[in-house]
């Protein structure tokens, strides 16, 4: 009885689950979001008139300094995050087929990979600061920390929302017909893993 | 949902096996950027990064853009989702297309025309 109504609860005329619809709507303003700050950053690129340069050598009193952008790191991290989104559908699809087991093996390691991209990047930032690149230092510090430093911030977020629903599932409150919980919140990771997708090349690899 | 549409919904979403497909390509494509980026900064070889050297860009792009649809299709199930999910987001990619674009052109307006008409300037 409790099912069937949770069943009408959120039959639409769209067809769709309104909170389906209501994630999607909100990734398409996240897209205008990144949109803005990925302009930006292509907009300033390459006319920083001191140092550090992302692709090049420069000049720190006087001292020759290598270029700052690391690629074999944030290779891994990339491979990382592609991988958790292949991790977290093999979660829904646990969750779906009512398997706990898969659900809760593959979310785990969702969450792993997404904390080692984190940890990735908190490394980077404070790698970078070490190096003599504040976020005032020129106009390249400041366009690449605001872009990754929100890329960085939603995978955060997404990480505290998987966490919340592998609390959940580990209560075993998570069954098949609650499935769409876990799918909403994979959604947003997927979107956290597309615009990587452009963040990595348009700042890492494009000189 | 009930018990009977989650199960549909899991039929209507791909397979494992898809899911590991395109979880490989996704991870060739990158290996392919990242060789890509390699050979031309490293100018090694001098003959392929030679050829390779003025379409780079446009060869990362194109890859970016192929991982993007890759995820959004099959992972973000948007292949086979309600075409009405697909138009929200297809339109704000748009939108988000517009708004880079005519931010560069702006910008490029301003740093190769505006200069010489701001008082003061050179």
């Amino acid at each position: 009885m409790a099912e069937h109504a949770h069943a009408l609860e959120h039959h639409t005329a769209t067809g769709i689950d309104s909170r389906k619809l209501a994630i999607w709507t909100f990734i398409g303003s996240e897209c205008l979001f990144f949109a803005s700050l990925i302009g930006t950053y292509l907009v300033y690129k390459g006319r920083d008139v001191i140092g550090p340069k992302p692709h090049a050598e420069w000049l720190l009193n006087g001292k020759v300094q290598e270029q700052m952008l690391e690629i074999p790191l944030v290779t891994f991290g990339t491979a990382l995050l592609l991988f958790s989104s292949l991790f977290v559908v093999m979660a829904l699809n646990g969750a779906q087929r009512g398997n706990r087991r898969q659900l809760i093996t593959w979310l785990v390691a969702t969450i792993c990979c997404g904390v080692f991209f984190v940890g990735m990047q908190v490394f980077e930032f404070t790698h970078f600061y070490h190096r003599g690149m504040g976020y005032t230092t020129n106009l390249f510090s400041s366009t690449f920390y605001t872009l990754t430093g929100f890329h960085g911030t939603h995978v955060t977020i997404g990480l505290i929302w998987l966490t919340s629903v592998l609390v959940v599932a580990l209560r075993g409150k998570l069954p098949p017909e609650k499935a769409l919980n876990l799918e909403i919140a994979a959604l947003y990771w997927h979107f956290v893993d597309v615009v990587w997708i452009v963040i990595f090349p348009v700042v890492y690899l494009i000189r | 949902m009930s018990s009977h549409a989650a199960h549909a919904d899991a039929h209507a979403h791909p397979a494992i096996g898809t899911y590991l497909k395109i979880g490989l390509t996704l991870f060739i494509l990158t290996a392919l950027e990242v060789g890509a980026y390699e050979v031309v900064h490293r100018g090694q070889p001098a003959g392929f990064a030679h050829l390779l050297e003025p379409v780079v860009v446009p060869v990362l792009l194109i890859l970016s853009a192929i991982k993007f649809a890759l995820v959004a299709m099959f992972y973000m199930h948007l292949k086979s989702d309600g075409r009405l999910l697909s138009t929200v987001f297809v339109f704000s990619l748009v939108i988000a297309a517009v708004v880079i674009t005519a931010l560069m052109l702006l910008f490029a307006y301003l740093h190769h025309v505006a200069p010489t008409k701001v008082p003061g300037g050179p």
